[in-house]
């Protein structure tokens, strides 16, 4: 499957002599487009109205204890694989330069990233629990080492507060995943297999309690309000190339896991703590926003409008309607491909002016035309104008939300106000008024820059105009979702046309 | 005679043994002391034999014997060592495992 | 009826917009020509499919056209089509009018700018994205275009951002337009968990079915929305700062069109408000408190544009009025709302024109006796100024009276404060657009010896003289047997006639109002024509006048509920975020380190103390299990 691929491309990496830095990135950039080009013709194959997973692939692993490598996909996962293997091309494509100055060689920098792709790839189709947690505690590994490792400021204190955040809800789950495991062997044989472990039988209480194992875990990956503060210092530290994949990429798992995981093997739970996961995710957006609107560091300030929109799509999966759940999903790939934009050209700003502090920039648009426009755009997508791609996610989660749970809506949507302002702030800050001292002789975006936003920000308007091609692929796998846990749609008090 | 003498003689071996290692400095006093210890165990291990009527106890004395001498020969190895590289063979004196 | 061609009103000055702004300076040499000939096509475009309706019998006029399927998902279907009937190619025919007249006079005006290819890129994208809110037929549809306006409108309010004030205009206009925007979401979501869908036509037909209650809900969420986008009270703050943007901006986005977005959604709207009067009380207020706020503002102002702006805000209020006033008002609202497009354009031109004679110079101050040096600009403004104070038989005339009259025959107390209301603001506007006219045009020189005053070339003068055309015919022309108003019935449900009893016969209205604008002219004559005029603003006035200076307080209310706060809020979460939460994160880790060092003591290197301790450990163990076992 396409998982391998990246793999590969890894290993033929690792056989590369030490100074080929030049001969490292091509390789890697084509191993990734390679990867991208195999997952879109899979992408074509899927059966869109075909809510079983498809794709299906089962071998055995370590048969004594029931493991299998077990992987298969329905739509959310397909939207989710596809969004991570376009961004990894165009993460190395626009970081071209940014493994250089870390602590390790070039070469390794792009092996990690290439063995993070593959385990990306695998983390959001295996359908066998504990595979699935193998890959979710094996992804801390190369990112630790490509924060700790490549990047900037405190960037080993960064790493290793993702890696201890990540690793104490890693065991949670891993105490969860381990309750089941004993539990379906007293039902009919041990198995790790998530369609049989979905039909135990629990008590309530069990129920709770495993519920609480995983979602915790995914809470802090997605990350949720309060358990949000390893990421601001992460996305700081790390170079914009790894918070794209961080941020864009490795935080969907937890918002896919709590689809995946929470809502397929505890629906029970799933609804006795859903009101206070709304409040939570209400929490997280309008927290997130005003502590992005106080942000002057501007890898930070992206990071917090990350933790309102990861608000966003937790309050959209927990609403269970058809079209927050949709809305979710669509989320979760536009905030990649937003968060994507604003990281990359932030970054370009910032390997410029050699700052991250907003202050230091200024009237950018004087200077640079092209890369403050590619800035603005982001921006704009960021806080969801209409006509962009997340307009349409945005708003879906807000009216499917509104069906169900009206007040947390209307709150959630004061968010769309505080996203003006995160985002303005900052645009004017760094690209009007006049410029500051410093910024007069920046460069402009090169060719190959171009390139790699291009197909970013022609993403961003397109399916803003477009969405149907991913919202096809989405709705049966939302609507199946939906329907496992016995939820249809409110019907409106009056019926129209 | 009875038996539990044998036994109280252990035990006070064994004490004064342990007093030994606590309170002294000299490493070679410590190390007799250790071995007056294992003796001590000895010395039950035999009585208990005696005791119960079987030889397992005396087969454990040989083989404590055995690992006493082994220790005898790494432990005064590494007395001697010590006492090479800091002319002393004070316990106190041999502190690096601190932090 | 369906038409493929209403696509092209969008798609036009779309593409050329985007050819703009990819090309980059490659595209300066043709790039105003290109934008004036994208918004001309629109209009043609635009003129073609009137005629096309004017040949159709009045219940076929609307047309349809279906575009693509945009979101569904679900019972939530918005399809991306289009609707241009009766009220949809009024505006589209002022968009793209008004919007070719300004792109030809901006030719002239931004030729001198750097950056004139981008102004006319920006224009582009106003005008389809304007032509895409009167346009859409859903109210998703209505949204995009609604904050792509908004967009428009921040990229053109800080055309010249590397000033500082005048970024800052542009972001203060854009949050206080997603304000509004909340209010739209917010309707758009009760609206289709009410009645399950957004479109205009479905939710016209689920109305009288649903809830009072949610009908007020929807009606004050969108009256939110209107009062975003129409800088109507208590949003009203960034109208006048947004006069940053060049005149030409001002002109077409905030005097003729975008800022009339909310009356088109209120009239828009009609079959919601119709059914919840508490909805459309609260219009009628926010009108008639704009409509007075605008004018007293403009009282006080030195700047033109700004002078010119409040003017905007109050004029809008009348609209809001009008169409808070029902079935009888939402033609009349209609009606001013494009003669204002006439004279109120026409007026921010030549208020342009005199500011291209002036260094940019816009205090009043330092005008006067501008007559002689610009006599073009003089007739055409002082065209747009009788039609504004409703001279007979100037456009404003017929259009704002029908609004008093209204109004004043609403009913009981409420008709008789809003007449007084509108009547007052009447007079008021006489005052302050005499005083206006007063101190740029006649009276003595005041300005520097660097100005040079004179006429602008013919690419600016021209559109300013077929507006003032405009100003002067249009509104005989929408009275003329009642033109306007049965044009539009089809749209706004036709209201049954001598169902309300008319408080003031119409000509005692007229005369009334006319006696009222006299005192206004006569009272501004006296202030700035018998007594000479400072050309700095006097120091020595009384508190009120200071306290209108500074727009009723306005910036200062909300710096003190919103803003202050906002901040304060900001900065101590900030502080929470680093100190609490993260600071328990980064307690349990010191709680780990500390007690480890702690325990690290116990390790001191002496042999004799670690066989002490596992004496005693080993003592401890068969202590307990003697315990244990007794």
């Amino acid at each position: 499957m396409t998982a391998l691929l990246p793999l590969i491309g890894a290993i033929l990496l690792a056989t590369l002599p030490k100074g080929a830095e030049l001969r490292a990135k091509q390789l890697a950039f084509g191993a990734t487009l390679v990867t991208a080009a195999s997952a879109i013709a899979m992408a074509v194959q899927f059966q869109r109205d075909n809510t079983d997973l498809q794709f299906v692939e089962v071998r055995s692993w370590i048969p004594s204890f029931g493991i299998n490598y077990a992987v298969g996909i329905d739509g959310i996962a397909l939207v989710l694989i596809l969004m991570s293997v376009i961004l990894a091309p165009i993460v190395i494509l626009a970081g071209w330069n940014e493994a250089q100055g870390g602590r390790w060689s070039v070469k390794t920098f792009y092996i990690l990233i290439l063995v993070l792709e593959t385990m990306m790839i695998g983390v959001f189709s295996a359908t066998d629990v504990f595979l699935f947690y193998v890959i979710f505690e094996a992804m801390l590994v190369p990112v630790y080492f490509l924060i700790g490792g490549y990047g900037t400021g405190e960037r080993s204190a960064a790493a290793v507060k993702f890696l201890l955040y990540s690793l104490f809800g890693g065991l949670l789950m891993l105490a969860s995943i381990i309750a089941l495991y004993v539990m379906s062997g007293d039902q009919g044989g041990h198995t790790f297999d998530l369609a049989k472990l979905a039909n135990l039988e629990m008590s309530s209480t069990t129920q709770n309690f495993l519920f609480l194992g995983f979602f915790i875990a995914f809470a802090i990956k997605a990350p949720l309000w309060p358990f949000h503060t390893w990421l601001p210092d992460a996305a700081q530290s790390a170079t914009p190339g790894t918070s794209v994949l961080l941020l864009g990429v490795l935080d969907k798992v937890g918002t896919f896991g709590m689809i995946r995981y929470c809502l397929t093997l505890f629906p029970e739970a799933s609804k006795t703590f859903t009101p206070v996961i709304i409040v939570l995710a209400v929490i997280s957006i309008i927290y997130g926003a005003i502590l992005a609107i106080g942000q002057k560091d501007l890898k930070r300030l992206i990071a917090f409008t990350s933790i309102s929109h990861f608000g966003f799509i937790t309050m959209g999966i927990f609403a269970m309607t058809s079209q927050s759940q949709s809305g979710a999903t669509l989320y979760m790939f536009n905030h990649g491909f937003s968060t994507a934009a604003l990281f990359i050209v932030g970054g370009w700003m910032i390997a410029r002016r050699g700052s991250s502090t907003i202050a230091d920039f200024g009237g950018l648009q004087r200077v640079t035309p092209v890369m403050a426009w590619c800035f603005f755009l982001a921006g704009m997508s960021s806080l969801a104008l209409p006509g962009l791609s997340s307009f349409v996610s945005e708003f879906l989660v807000l009216v499917g939300t509104y069906t169900r749970y009206p007040v947390a809506a209307i709150i959630a949507t004061v968010g769309i106000i505080l996203a003006a302002l995160y985002i303005l702030i900052p645009v004017q800050r760094a690209l009007h008024g006049p410029t500051t001292p410093g910024n007069e002789n920046l460069a402009d975006l090169n060719l190959r820059e171009k390139f790699a936003i291009a197909p970013v920000l022609a993403a961003i308007i397109a399916l803003g105009f477009y969405p149907a091609p991913l919202l096809n692929v989405i709705n049966p796998a939302a609507v199946h979702v939906n329907s496992q846990l016995g939820f249809t749609d409110p019907v409106p008090t009056v019926e129209g046309k | 005679m009875n038996s539990a003498n044998y036994l109280y003689l252990s035990a006070l071996l064994f004490t004064i043994g342990a007093v030994g290692v606590v309170i002294r400095r000299n490493a070679i006093v410590v190390f007799m002391c250790v071995e007056l210890m294992l003796n001590a165990a000895n010395l039950s291990f035999v009585t208990f034999s005696r005791i119960n009527g079987n030889l397992d106890g005396q087969i454990v004395a040989f083989f404590t014997m055995v690992v006493a001498a082994c220790e005898v020969v790494v432990g005064l190895a590494i007395i001697v060592t010590i006492y090479r590289s800091r002319r002393s063979a004070s316990v106190d004196d041999a502190n690096l495992l601190k932090r | 009826m369906t038409s493929n061609l209403i696509v092209y009103l969008i798609a036009i000055p779309l593409l050329s917009s985007a050819v703009l702004l990819l090309s980059g300076r490659k595209a300066n040499k043709w790039g105003h020509l290109l934008g004036t000939l994208a918004s001309a096509s629109s209009f043609g475009v635009g003129a073609y499919l009137f005629t096309q309706m004017l040949a159709q019998p009045t219940e076929e006029r609307a047309m349809t056209q279906k575009l693509f399927s945009w979101i569904n998902v679900g019972s939530f279907n918005v399809d991306a089509s289009l609707l241009l009937d009766q009220l949809s190619i009024c505006f589209v025919l002022l968009i793209t009018g008004v919007g070719t007249l300004i792109h030809i006079y901006s030719i002239s005006y931004m030729s001198h700018d750097l950056d004139r290819r981008r102004f006319f890129a920006y224009l582009n994208l106003f005008i389809a994205a304007m032509l895409l809110l009167v346009l859409g037929d859903s109210y998703l549809n209505l949204y995009v275009g609604w904050e792509g306006v908004g967009l428009a409108s921040y990229l053109l309010i800080g055309f010249w951002n590397q000033k500082p004030t005048y970024a800052t205009a542009a972001k203060k206009a854009f949050v206080m337009n997603r304000v509004g925007d909340l209010g739209l979401s917010l309707a758009i979501m009760i609206a289709f968990a009410s009645m399950g869908t957004v479109s205009f036509a479905g939710i016209e037909e689920a109305a009288p079915k649903a809830s009072t209650t949610t009908l007020t809900a929807i009606g004050i969420m969108l009256l939110i929305a209107a009062a975003g986008k129409s800088a109507q009270f208590p949003l009203q703050a960034w109208l006048g700062d947004a006069m940053a943007g060049p005149t030409p901006v001002s002109a077409l986005i905030h005097a003729a069109t975008m800022v009339t977005a909310g009356v088109y959604l209120i009239t828009r709207s009609n079959f919601i408000f119709d059914a919840a009067p508490t909805a459309q009380l609260l219009v009628v207020i926010v009108g008639a408190i704009t409509l007075l706020f605008g004018a007293i503002v403009g009282t006080a102002k030195d700047d033109i544009k700004k002078a010119l702006a409040a003017s905007t805000m109050s004029q809008i209020g009348y609209m809001i009025l009008a169409a808070g006033l029902g079935p009888v008002g939402y033609a009349f609202a209609i009606m001013h709302l494009l003669t204002h497009g006439f004279f109120k354009a026409g007026m921010f031109l030549g208020a342009g024109s005199v500011m291209h004679g002036m260094n940019d110079e816009v205090n009043m101050r330092k005008y006067g006796a501008l007559r002689k040096f610009m006599p073009i600009t003089f007739i055409t403004f002082g065209l747009g100024y009788l039609a504004i104070i409703g001279v007979p038989p100037f456009a404003g005339f017929y259009s704002k009276d029908m609004i008093i009259e209204t109004a004043l025959n609403a009913g009981g107390i409420k008709g008789i404060l809003l007449g007084s209301a509108a009547l007052f603001g009447a007079g008021l506007t006489a005052f302050y657009m005499t005083r206006v006219m007063i101190l740029t045009f006649t009276g003595t020189k005041r300005w520097d010896d660097e100005a040079h005053p004179h006429e602008s070339p013919i690419l600016m003068w021209l559109p300013m003289a077929i507006l003032a055309i405009g100003s002067v015919l249009s509104g005989f022309l929408f009275t003329r047997g009642d033109a306007l108003v049965h044009w539009l019935e089809p749209v706004v449900a036709p209201h049954e006639h001598g169902e309300h009893s008319e408080l003031l016969p119409p000509i005692v209205v007229s005369g009334l109002a006319l006696t009222i604008v006299l005192i206004g002219i006569s009272i501004a004559v006296m202030m700035y024509v018998r007594r000479p005029v400072a050309d700095v603003a006097p120091e020595n006035v009384s508190a009120l006048t200071k306290i209108v200076r500074q727009d009723l307080l306005q910036d200062v209310a909300n710096e003190a509920i919103f803003m202050r706060p906002g901040q304060a809020l900001t900065k101590s979460l900030v502080t929470i975020d680093e100190k609490v939460i993260d600071g328990a994160v980064h307690g349990v880790g010191a709680m780990a380190i500390g007690s480890g060092s702690e325990l690290r003591k116990t390790q001191t290197g002496y042999v004799r103390s670690y066989s002490a301790l596992i004496l005693v450990g080993a003592a401890a163990i068969v202590l307990g299990i003697w315990v244990i076992t007794q």
